[in-house]
């Protein structure tokens, strides 16, 4: 396997070929926001906070599925990049509900978290606020479509590790939303082994553990890297 | 099948030819103004008249000028009758034999027919949609025959490539370069794809291309599987085609049937199937990594490129996906030569480019010009400009495009042209506007279209559609202030630049275009700002 060069915000660094951007930048501390990236689970690249300039190119790259490269000049924090997170963020949260005081995941989410480090101190756009059901059929787990970022975290966590495929998406623009099944209700639908690891892959406050009330909502993201590294490595203690 | 029986089997088919042949236009165009009762009516008045052995009428392909159907020609080289009706069927029957008809008859010498160049419409109007037989008539499968005989598959890269050919669904990236790229890719199973979705709202070239010359698009996807190495094709048309999905599934049939399809085509050792596969009518299925997607039974949403397709396409093997209309031109090029094909057009874009000419134009239909004919000539002179108006603007590239003013009709039609005004040559929609347009109507008109038809997958353009939507509509119900137009302006760029697919990457192209040249549209319609009806304009960064 051979390894390149590269340089990210000034900073030289190696990396494997084939290694995506923002494993090593974050190999590299350096921080990239992501929200639909999981470790663990394979790449959506529907979020596009993870959006980096790399020299010699005009469009903006998303650092989860762009390779390194030999020679790469890469940036990820320009003014450009700083001001289009902000309204990624802003766009996020005018299209559901986020009212974080109220929310099962607050100070446990990662939507909450990304607005105060990348600065998102307002919101201009309308707020869309559509009404939304809150499915809370099965026996332990609940979700609240009102808290959904439509990342699909739980999609591929549910189908790749899992293997169960529960999850899907149904509908399309603005009126999307992760089903179970073949949209019935979570309880009813019986490819689910309830397995929770959906609700841990969830960035917000959306699938959530019944019972749980304002901010008691604490998720176990690293679970699922874990067990997916146990597996290929036959490695189980991290 | 080999060359003689194909030649004799041609022959055979011309000198069935009755010597008077009535060309009823049976696309979807003339069929929705009533041409299957003409069609019928032209047969029976055969029979009635007696003249089954020297007159017969033919179901054939787009004449072109759909906005005046059903159209029915007397060929060779007779009249050309417009809005014809059932009623009239004898009489134009009558006008075969030298009578003389009781119908109108459309002029063709009007630069709107004199002004064409008919490549990918070669044979569209000439033929029967239906039969084979009649595109071997007219040298149909030659080409394919030639290849396969007479031409490695890098020859005949080699020639699309000199050519200069680009992809007419939209971007334009050089088809030889593709063809070569999947051509390169070690072997194994490939696929060979044609994007006949054609979502653009006001488009119908493809449609039409595929209704009357079925076979024509078939050839240029068996060329092209024996360029790149592929035995399966796949040609994807939407549901709300029928008639395209219908006269396909009968052409691929009658090719199997002849050899000219199916395993050893021509008697060589070239194996190339193709299966037509039906979308459900979502644009985004029109992007090539959704239309893989959909193919394959899943959820038609794109995904990042790179991968290419050409490197990892349809279950994951290296596919060569084009548009229709670039496989249409494909068996002449081979015919007719790579020099013959780039001596024709600009520079930087050869060949000719159908278009859907509609909106606000005396002639609407389809056309096919060589590039670098003016926007003004395709608009004011074949299209006959605005009945009493003038044009005011010209829409180009659909969804993705954008509004080229008036000033401006004199720009050539080809790749840069268009883009340096800001527009795209698209896959040939064209809409003419007239001075009663309403540009920030039509800037909303298109982003909702967007906003209906975003996949929802990446956030900027399942929720940046709907602001800049609802912005839109605020301005163009005059409810909006400055700031409401700054916020607009803000979005497009992030937008554009953020999205994941090229849908969201240009949905904001008409907003942007309309703004650039009819920002005074926008402004006057904003209020003024008082302290009570805008929001204050806060600072994007943090000091
Ligand atoms: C939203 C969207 C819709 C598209 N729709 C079509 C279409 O209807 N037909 C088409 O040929 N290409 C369409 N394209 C372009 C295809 O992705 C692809 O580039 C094209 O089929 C390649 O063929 P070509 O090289 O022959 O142009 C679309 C692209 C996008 C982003
Ligand atoms: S429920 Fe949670 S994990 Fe699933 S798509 Fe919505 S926000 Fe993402
Ligand atoms: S840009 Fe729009 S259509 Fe394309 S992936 Fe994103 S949401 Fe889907
Ligand atoms: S993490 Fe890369 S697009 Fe979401």
């Amino acid at each position: 396997m051979s390894v390149v060069t590269l340089t990210i915000d000034e900073k030289i660094v190696s990396a494997q070929e084939g290694q995506t951007l923002l494993d090593v930048a974050r190999e590299n501390a350096i921080d990239i926001p992501t929200l639909c990236h999981l470790d663990g689970v394979s790449e959506a690249a529907a979020c596009r906070l993870c959006l980096v300039e790399v020299v010699g190119t005009s469009r903006l790259l998303p650092a989860c599925v762009t390779r390194a490269a030999e020679g790469m000049v890469v940036h990820t924090t320009t003014p450009k990049l700083v001001e289009y997170r902000r309204m990624i963020l802003e766009l996020f949260f005018t299209e559901r509900n986020h009212v974080c005081s109220v929310c099962v995941a607050n100070s446990a989410c990662e939507l909450q978290a990304l607005a105060a480090s990348q600065g998102m101190i307002h919101v201009r756009l309308d707020y869309l606020h559509p009404h939304l059901p809150v499915d809370t059929s099965h026996q332990q787990f609940g979700i609240d479509h009102n808290r959904c970022i439509l990342c699909t975290r739980c999609v591929r966590a549910c189908d790749e590790i899992e293997g169960a495929h529960t999850w899907d998406v149904a509908g399309r623009g603005i009126h999307s939303r992760v089903i179970t099944d073949l949209a019935q209700p979570w309880g009813e639908a019986t490819s689910c082994t309830s397995c929770g690891k959906c609700v841990q892959a969830c960035p917000t406050g959306a699938l959530f553990r019944q019972g749980s009330t304002v901010a008691e909502m604490q998720k176990d993201r690293e679970q699922l890297a874990f067990l997916v590294r146990a597996r290929k490595e036959k490695q189980w203690i991290s | 099948m080999d060359r003689s029986e194909l030649n004799d089997l041609a022959q055979r088919e011309r000198a069935s030819w009755k010597p008077a042949r009535l060309h009823c236009c049976t696309a979807s165009g003339c069929l929705a103004t009533g041409a299957e009762g003409v069609f019928k009516a032209m047969k029976q008045a055969i029979t009635d008249k007696g003249l089954t052995d020297r007159v017969q009428a033919v179901g054939v392909g787009c004449l072109g000028l759909c906005g005046r159907g059903p159209l029915v020609q007397l060929a060779p080289q007779g009249p050309l009758f417009e809005q014809v009706s059932a009623e009239q069927a004898p009489s134009m029957v009558g006008a075969a034999v030298g009578e003389s008809p009781h119908a109108a008859i459309l002029d063709t010498a009007h630069p709107f027919f004199s002004s064409q160049l008919k490549i990918v419409c070669e044979t569209s109007g000439e033929i029967d949609s239906e039969r084979i037989e009649e595109y071997l008539a007219l040298g149909g499968y030659r080409a394919l025959h030639m290849a396969l005989t007479e031409m490695t598959p890098a020859e005949v890269v080699q020639t699309i490539s000199q050519s200069g050919l680009r992809g007419r669904g939209g971007a334009g990236y050089p088809t030889g370069l593709k063809w070569a790229t999947v051509a390169k890719m070690p072997p194994g199973p490939k696929y060979v794809v044609c994007n006949g979705d054609e979502g653009d709202p006001g488009a119908f070239m493809d449609r039409s291309v595929m209704e009357s010359d079925p076979h024509r698009v078939l050839e240029g996807m068996a060329i092209a599987g024996y360029a790149v190495g592929a035995t399966q094709g796949f040609i994807y048309v939407r549901a709300e085609y029928p008639l395209a999905v219908e006269r396909l599934r009968k052409a691929i049939n009658q090719a199997k049937k002849l050899g000219v399809l199916g395993s050893g085509v021509f008697e060589t050792p070239f194996d190339f199937r193709v299966d037509v596969r039906i979308g459900a009518g979502a644009f985004v299925c029109g992007e090539e990594t959704a239309l893989m997607a959909s193919i394959e039974g899943r959820r038609g949403s794109p995904r990042p490129r790179p991968p290419y397709p050409a490197e990892m396409g349809l279950w994951d093997r290296p596919t060569l996906i084009n548009n229709v209309e670039t496989f249409a031109n494909v068996p002449t090029i081979l015919r007719k030569g790579a020099d013959w094909f780039a001596s024709i057009g600009t520079e930087k874009s050869k060949g000719t480019k159908v278009f859907s000419l509609t909106g606000k134009v005396r002639n609407t239909g389809l056309v096919e010009v060589p590039m670098g004919t003016s926007l003004r000539h395709i608009v004011e002179v074949m299209g006959g400009g605005v009945e009493g108006g003038s044009v005011k603007a010209v829409q180009t590239g659909g969804p993705s495009g954008g509004c080229i003013p008036a000033e401006f009709l004199d720009t050539s039609v080809d790749y840069e042209s268009l883009a340096q005004l800001g527009s795209i040559m698209g896959s040939g929609g064209m809409i003419v506007m007239d001075q009663t347009t309403n540009m920030v109507e039509v800037a909303r008109f298109f982003m909702e279209f967007c906003m209906d038809e975003s996949c929802g997958k990446c956030i900027p353009c399942r929720v940046g559609t709907v602001q800049m939507h609802r912005l839109l509509s605020k301005i163009a119900e005059g409810k909006a202030t400055s700031t409401d137009l700054a916020l607009l302006e803000q979005l497009v760029p992030m937008v554009s630049e953020t999205s994941l697919c090229g849908l969201g990457q240009t949905a904001p192209n008409p907003v942007k275009s309309t703004l650039r040249y009819f920002r005074h549209e926008y402004e006057e319609r904003l209020r003024p700002m008082t302290s009570t009806n805008g929001r204050v304009p806060l600072p994007l960064r943090l000091a």
